[in-house]
């Protein structure tokens, strides 16, 4: 009987072309809205994710300054020594390693090519810190960093600017005037960190940077390795202290540095875009919704023109439940029909938003799968109504309507 | 069960009231009538008569207030809505004034309506339906839908959807009551051959007495009972002679 029912409703679907589309509209603009919103959400979560990861996971980054928004007038912060470095590496449990940084733009030169780029001094612990391996070449030893040796680790960037994507390890380059020996090429890490390209880097032990460019001592930012088997608060807490402690805040006097823990902010981030992922998807439900509500009053318009074509059937020797098969079989593969075509409609309006928006193309097979299942729902419930309308007309009086 | 003697239909005391209290109205008040296998018989009687109640009654669209409805022994009057619709499946047709084609549809789609609620396969609907259309000579339009074909052709049509499940019975109301007198003839004279070569029991209501003419037997109704039955011993001359 379903097989019979089955053909009644796709020729029937057939034969009212314009009025099936239309009909079938609504569940074609929710499904539609409903996967492409929530696929664009996941998509920016990830991308949030990966930008954060790009950072560093189980790491903490201390400045100077009481962070984001604060701060404001007074004198600035003293920056760190390097005996502050020392004293947390050693002092805190949990720590795995702290490396230093300093920074600075130069430009550098080899044979004729120039190319303006990030120095980042710092010490082999910012290897410790976040693990990034060589294709070429060694790191520096630590003799070389005590020294403040100009020796420079190079990303791949500068590698294929400066030599042609050929071997680079034992060459001597120009870093802003300062002659300097590439000991070893960095693996290329890609497009992360908010826009940023990671390769583009000419590392070099932080005595040398502090020397010849930024001319102190000084260190800007720390970089903390913590070991995943601590309570990251509990580590926070210890270096609060410790620094406390150090540079001479006392009583209720507040912190005149801060610590950025990478881990929290992928957390805060990623439950802000799936909040907002969920109130949009929200949004878009109700358009299902309203499209369900569509297919009921077409189909109930249908029943109401069909009346002397459900007399004829019903004349003919249908049984009520065929004809009411027939009507919410029509109903539930309009829905599903609306339901196939919204979802590729998303598909192309995903990858079309992704491209604008430089997000990662994502097929989420879940919200698809639910979407096509909330689809044939709602032509069930919405189709069910009419249906049994269709099915309890009099075949007299059916016959009989003009 | 059934009696070998008896007819293939019979009305007893059938009784149908519309409506209830003060208002109700008697439309039939205790119809007696038997038909025979075979049967050719036109219903006649001025509107409110009662005839096209009855022919609700005994197309199984409609049951009987009070009385007994007995079809090939059945006691149709205590079925239930879907018994009876299989009942209409199994031994009735139907054609109408209006045709009542589905619009949009094919011929040959019109006249496998009926045997896909029968759960016919593809290839057998195929052949039955173009066979039904065979009958009623319009086997070449099997593709046009009823927009494309003319008055007559569309009760054709409606008599080949009618006539295709082989039932035992043909209920037909006013079948050329859209009709000019030509096509009308020719309606006629297409349900005399079916009742002729096919043996179908044909009960027809018109207004028009050429029609009834080719009739065997008439059935004048009045005030809800039947007047009278005439047998036509001319049946079928009506046009020629």
């Amino acid at each position: 009987m379903f097989g019979t029912t089955f053909l009644l409703a796709i020729r029937s679907i057939l034969r009212h072309k314009l009025r099936s589309i239309l009909t079938a509209l609504g569940i074609i603009i929710g499904v539609a809205a409903v996967v492409t919103m929530v696929t664009l959400g996941k998509a920016t979560t990830a991308a949030v994710q990966q930008q954060i990861s790009a950072l560093g996971t189980n790491i903490l980054q201390i400045r100077p300054g009481q962070g984001f928004g604060r701060g404001g007038g007074g004198p600035r912060p003293p920056d760190f020594k390097p005996a502050d470095v020392t004293a947390i590496r050693d002092q805190v449990a949990g720590v795995t390693a702290v490396a230093p940084q300093a920074q600075t733009t130069a430009t550098v030169i080899y044979n004729g090519a120039n190319w303006s780029t990030t120095v980042n001094g710092t010490t082999n612990g910012y290897f410790e810190v976040s693990p990034w391996p060589l294709i070429e070449g060694r790191y520096w030893t630590r003799a070389e960093e005590q020294a403040g040796k100009a020796v420079c680790i190079i990303g791949t960037t500068i590698q294929t600017n400066l030599f042609r994507g050929g071997s680079a390890a034992g060459s001597r380059i120009r870093v802003n005037g300062i002659s300097c020996d590439v000991i070893g090429v960095l693996k290329t890490k890609g497009q992360a960190g908010f826009g940023g390209d990671q390769d583009d880097v000419v590392i070099m032990p932080i005595k040398q940077v502090q020397r010849r460019f930024t001319g102190s001592t000084d260190i800007r930012l720390m970089l903390v390795g913590t070991d995943p088997a601590y309570d990251s608060a509990q580590i926070q807490s210890s270096i609060t202290d410790l620094l406390r402690e150090r540079r001479n805040i006392t009583g209720g006097k507040q912190d005149d540095f801060n610590i950025f823990d990478t881990a929290q902010i992928s957390q805060t981030l990623t439950g802000t875009t799936t909040l907002l992922t969920q109130i949009v998807a929200a949004v878009a439900m109700i358009s299902l919704i309203v499209g369900g509500i569509g297919i009921m009053n077409i189909m109930l318009v249908s029943v109401t023109e069909r009346t002397r074509e459900i007399g004829i059937r019903l004349a003919i020797g249908a049984v009520a439940s065929e004809v009411l098969m027939q009507f919410l079989v029509e109903a539930v593969v309009l829905s599903m029909l609306g339901g196939v075509i919204g979802l590729l409609i998303a598909q192309f309006a995903v990858a079309l938003m992704s491209w604008l928006g430089s997000l990662p193309f994502l097929f989420d097979i879940q919200i698809n799968v639910i979407a096509f299942a909330i689809s044939a729902i709602i032509g069930v419930v919405f189709g069910y109504f009419p249906a049994r309308r269709a099915a309890s007309l009099n075949p007299i009086d059916a016959l009989r309507h003009e | 069960m059934a009696d070998s003697d008896a007819p293939l239909i019979r009305l007893r005391g059938i009784v149908k009231t519309f409506g209830e209290g003060p208002t109700a109205f008697q439309a039939l008040k205790g119809v007696d009538l038997d038909i025979n296998a075979g049967d050719f018989i036109a219903v006649m009687g001025p509107s409110g008569s009662g005839k096209s109640t009855t022919m609700n009654i005994l197309g199984c669209l409609d049951v009987p207030t009070a009385g007994a409805f007995l079809f090939k022994g059945v006691h149709v009057e205590k079925l239930e809505r879907d018994q009876r619709a299989l009942l209409r499946r199994k031994y009735l047709g139907f054609v109408f004034q209006g045709f009542n084609l589905l619009a949009r549809t094919s011929a040959l789609e019109n006249v496998e309506l009926p045997l896909l609620y029968r759960g016919d396969p593809k290839a057998q609907r195929r052949e039955m339906a173009m066979a039904a259309l065979d009958k009623v000579g319009l086997k070449d339009w099997w593709d046009h839908t009823p927009a494309e074909l003319s008055g007559g052709q569309q009760q054709r049509v409606a008599i080949a959807r009618a006539i295709v499940t082989n039932p035992d019975v043909l209920l037909a109301d006013e079948p050329t009551g859209n009709l000019d007198s030509e096509r009308s003839v020719e309606i006629m004279q297409l349900l005399t051959d079916l009742n002729k070569t096919s043996g179908i029991t044909v009960l027809m209501v018109t207004h028009e007495p050429d029609m009834a003419a080719f009739a065997h037997t008439i059935v004048h109704f009045k005030d809800g009972l039947v007047e009278r039955i005439d047998s036509n011993h001319h049946a079928g001359q009506a046009v020629t002679g």
